[in-house]
């Protein structure tokens, strides 16, 4: 036995230094080992066979020549396949989506709908299997088109309701001595994170295991037990690398078939998602059409509002991408009105990716807002000033910690934004025109409950155990700096544990809210660990270990408006004969509560800030009419922003600790997209004096938008 | 019939592969690629899949020290090249400087693409010094020499290796770091260029 004390010599915070990754020299030497990365003994290989049909029947699957072709072990579909239970709520209170419900019936819902898994012993075979798998369907008319008329649109009260409504709109637009009415569109758009979803599934000893890539062990062990009407108990998720997520890695086809095949077979089964077959089995952004109308005095302050979005979801389940919401925190007005309504298409279901809601919506408003100080001849950055909302302009909720201003009046400075002539087409370099744009962010911050250990070992080391998910945001290490200065040791006297549902329930890495649920329960237990080693407690060998909880902590926070908030400038260069559009330089400034780790909180800002150049300018799924599948469906088809395409970066942050948090945290994962396509969409305006109101902004938009053409208005 | 057992026969072979200086020797079905061969047949993990199409670069590995994509090589087709991977660009437990940098400058998130970025890295750097141009280099007569490695030399030749969290500000530091690195020790002891070369 040991007599430890944590006491050293006056620890100095590390909470708010820079730090690099715990995992980095195992990232960086390729020793860390991803979901489909991890070897057993006997491994089969499963194939999705997905759907070719957008809508009908699958009336006959050839399966005996398939079971014949070398290395074959099974074939599974809608008449040999487990049957699932799809009635229950989730841990994120949704209703399963019954895309991930695999075989269960003969319906094709949409194209690349997942009609069979082919097992195989290699993964060749298996494909090859696949492949060769013919599937008869009765075809049925599909629709897949999205139009700001649809007659199916209807609203959809989901995480929150779908309309809110003040004052008489009419009559406030009526009376505005300046109005802006424009609609607004953004494409379907694809998370496309660079690791490929992918999951082993095997029964141990009566318990299943899944070696899986997620954003939340806990949150799929959840639906795996419901799925397959299982003990959560006998259920066992580790997810230790994760090669991103962005929303798309929650529970999915892949990880039920391979569970399926394991219990079928008795034997490990690994199934990995294709990049192609992830643009119909991943989920996605739905594109939206917004119309916003302003209405405003001469002097820019806002007395009507109306944000209005339509997007899709599939005819299995109800998503909606509620872009309009965003005016519900950013602006207030007299007549105020916001509605999120969505249309079921035959199209794969879309999901939360990066600032769901915020992302496209903040595209619009702030694109709006930038019309509506050109017109009024007011700086679009005093015009945000002089619409700072005391309140939730919907909840009427005091705003706890409201930094957005702070935040332009940084950026302003920094960026250089007190010299811009506000008339557009006035600089040139060559043959580019050039201009600079802003616009506003903002993203809800939240926690939600989660458990964490903190075990003190005799050799004066600490483990921390958490089934949090490190998706590239840096949380392991994070969460070890918010134990050192808990436990007040240096931190490479601490192990982080993550990504095993074993460590008991935890939140998701998702809505912003991972980093900082998951601190509140490590702070916690190793705070209490502290306190019960300062009274001297000898250490047995197997350590001694204190469990958070913090449901009851995060359920006593009072009603507030709660958000992290930012102020986006980007610089663009436009080439008038080509139509391309360059981002020359960015610039974000955040009040995002307590930074944990500057190193890589700064990466993922930026990160966030790069998401949105990319949806500014590259990103575009299309589909096609005629078979209602998607075109180009992979990473030369679909564009996402690559190095020659990122300017140098800036991004930082005003002090803005959150006073209700033990850690200051706020949330960062998610604010660096909000904004940015509107900053980059604002500054090809004063490049050009042409306004884009549909993303991306192609060179074949640019060159083909009506107004002015040629040399500058000088 | 013999015709029949031939064809089953040939669609597999016995091939040896050198990897990070090592020999394996192992059979291979034809349609078996690099990638797949590394990954699934040799654990050899650190070579990422991440579209297998030859589009995001995460399967960057160097083919007699030239950066080449994994899933676009047969294995079969590998034979009697110097296959080097994640795994054998340290020396020991002495990290490359690319490595080194990329850890110190945090130059990834999720780290899948980052094998990939670093072994794309190591090829960029020795192209560049080697005098390559790229497609924004202003001058490109031989005589004119190697261009400046700025951040846009480094950007256009990385293109080829997507990053979706979007780690590219960081990335660039990082490859200019090691390039400088480099270019210091080239310079400290004059014949250390050819010995890399």
């Amino acid at each position: 036995m040991t007599a430890a004390t944590t006491e050293t010599a006056a620890h100095a915070p590390v909470v708010g230094t820079g730090h690099t990754r715990i995992e980095g020299r195992d990232k960086v030497t390729g020793a860390a080992r991803y979901a489909a990365e991890v070897p057993f003994a006997g491994l089969a290989h499963g194939w999705l066979v997905l759907s070719t049909v957008a809508r009908g029947r699958i009336r006959a699957l050839d399966t005996d020549r398939v079971l014949a072709m070398p290395g074959v072990l099974a074939v599974l579909d809608h008449r040999n396949a487990l049957r699932l239970t799809t009635d229950y709520t989730g841990l994120l209170g949704t209703r399963p989506d019954p895309t991930c419900a695999v075989f269960q019936h003969d319906r094709v819902p949409h194209l690349g709908w997942p009609v069979a898994l082919v097992v195989a012993e290699t993964s060749e075979q298996a494909r090859e299997a696949a492949e060769a798998l013919v599937v008869h369907y009765e075809q049925e008319p599909h629709d897949i088109e999205l139009t700001a008329e649809h007659p199916g649109a209807y609203p959809v009260d989901g995480h929150m309701p779908a309309v809110t409504g003040k004052g008489d709109l009419e009559a406030g637009l009526a009376a505005s001595a300046v109005v802006v009415d424009a609609e607004y569109t953004t494409p379907e758009e694809h998370h496309n994170p660079m690791e490929p979803h992918a999951a082993t599934a095997r029964w141990d000893g009566g318990r299943l295991e899944v070696i899986d890539s997620n954003q939340g062990v806990t949150w799929v062990v959840g639906e795996l037990a419901n799925l397959f009407s299982l003990d959560p108990a006998a259920v066992r998720v580790r997810s230790e690398h994760v090669g991103g997520g962005f929303g798309s890695k929650g529970v999915r086809a892949h990880q039920v078939a391979a569970v399926m095949a394991a219990t079928l077979l008795q034997r490990p089964v690994r199934v990995v998602l294709t990049r192609r077959q992830m643009f119909s089995l991943a989920g996605y952004r739905s594109p939206t059409t917004q119309r916003v109308r302003l209405g405003a005095g001469p002097d820019g302050r806002l007395v009507a509002l109306e944000h209005r979005s339509i997007s899709l979801t599939s005819t299995v389940h109800e998503f909606v991408e509620p872009s309009a919401a965003v005016a519900r925190v950013m602006y207030d007005a007299d007549a105020h009105h916001t509605a999120n309504r969505v249309v079921r298409l035959d199209v794969p279901t879309p999901t939360w990716m990066r600032a769901p809601g915020e992302a496209p919506g903040s595209f619009a408003l702030e694109a709006a807002l930038d019309e509506l100080a050109e017109k009024c001849g007011i700086d679009p950055v005093e015009l945000r000033l002089r619409n700072e909302p005391e309140r939730g302009p919907v909840s009427g909720l005091p705003f706890a910690g409201r930094n957005l201003a702070a935040c332009f009046r940084e950026g302003a400075r920094r960026f250089g934004w007190a010299d811009r002539d506000r008339r557009p087409r006035q600089r040139r370099d060559g043959r580019w025109l050039l201009g600079t744009g802003t616009a506003a962010a903002s993203f809800p911050s939240g926690a939600a409950p989660s458990t964490a250990t903190a075990t003190a070992h005799p050799d004066g080391t600490f483990t921390v155990r958490i089934s949090a998910a490190d998706i590239g945001t840096g949380a392991r290490t994070a969460l070890g700096l918010v134990a050192a200065d808990a436990l007040q040791v240096p931190p490479d006297r601490i192990r982080v544990r993550i990504g095993d549902s074993d460590f008991g329930p935890a939140m998701i890495a998702g809505g912003s809210m991972g980093t900082r649920s998951w601190s509140w329960a490590v702070k916690a237990a190793a705070g209490e660990l502290r306190e019960r080693l300062a009274l001297g407690a000898d250490i047995p060998p197997e350590g001694v270990t204190v469990r958070s909880d913090t449901t009851e902590a995060i359920g006593s926070l009072a009603p507030a408006e709660r958000h992290s908030f930012g102020a986006q400038f980007a610089e663009v260069a436009v080439d008038p004969a080509t139509g391309e559009v360059r981002v020359r330089r960015m610039l974000g400034i955040f009040a995002a509560g307590r930074i944990v780790n500057p190193l890589t909180a700064r990466n993922q800002f930026r990160g966030g800030m790069i998401w949105g150049i990319s949806m500014a300018l590259h990103e575009e799924a299309v589909r096609d009419r005629a078979s209602g599948g998607p075109v180009g469906a992979d990473l030369a088809g679909y564009h996402v922003a690559t190095h020659a395409d990122v300017p140098h970066i800036e991004a930082d942050w005003i002090d803005d600790t959150d006073p209700e948090d033990p850690v200051g945290i706020k949330g960062i994962g998610e604010i660096g997209i909000v904004g940015a396509a509107a900053a980059v969409a604002n500054a090809v305006w004063h490049a050009t004096g042409v306004r884009h109101r549909s993303l991306p902004i192609r060179p074949d938009r640019v060159l083909s938008a009506p107004g002015p053409a040629g040399a500058p208005d000088a | 019939m013999r015709k029949k057992q031939l064809m089953a026969l040939s669609t597999s072979s016995v091939i040896t592969l050198k990897i990070n200086g090592e020999k394996h020797t192992l059979p291979v079905d034809h349609r078996t690629t690099l990638l797949d061969a590394l990954r699934e047949r040799l654990d050899l993990t650190g070579t990422k899949k991440g579209c297998d199409q030859g589009q995001c670069g995460a399967c960057t590995v160097l083919l007699d020290g030239r950066r080449s994509v994994a899933c676009l090589q047969l294995a079969v087709t590998a034979e009697g090249r110097e296959i080097t991977t994640i795994e054998g660009v340290a020396d020991g437990e002495r990290l490359h400087p690319v490595q080194q940098a990329f850890l110190e400058l945090d130059g990834y998130q999720c780290g899948y693409c980052t094998p990939g970025q670093i072994c794309a890295a190591i090829g960029v750097i020795e192209e560049h010094a080697a005098g390559w141009p790229s497609a924004v280099t202003e001058d490109v007569r031989p005589e004119a020499g190697p261009p400046d490695l700025t951040a846009e030399e480094i950007r256009e030749r990385m293109s080829g290796n997507l990053c979706r969290c979007g780690a590219y500000v960081s990335i660039v530091e990082a490859v200019a770091r090691a390039a400088q690195t480099r270019q210091d020790a080239a310079t400290a002891l004059p014949d250390a260029e050819e010995a890399v070369a």
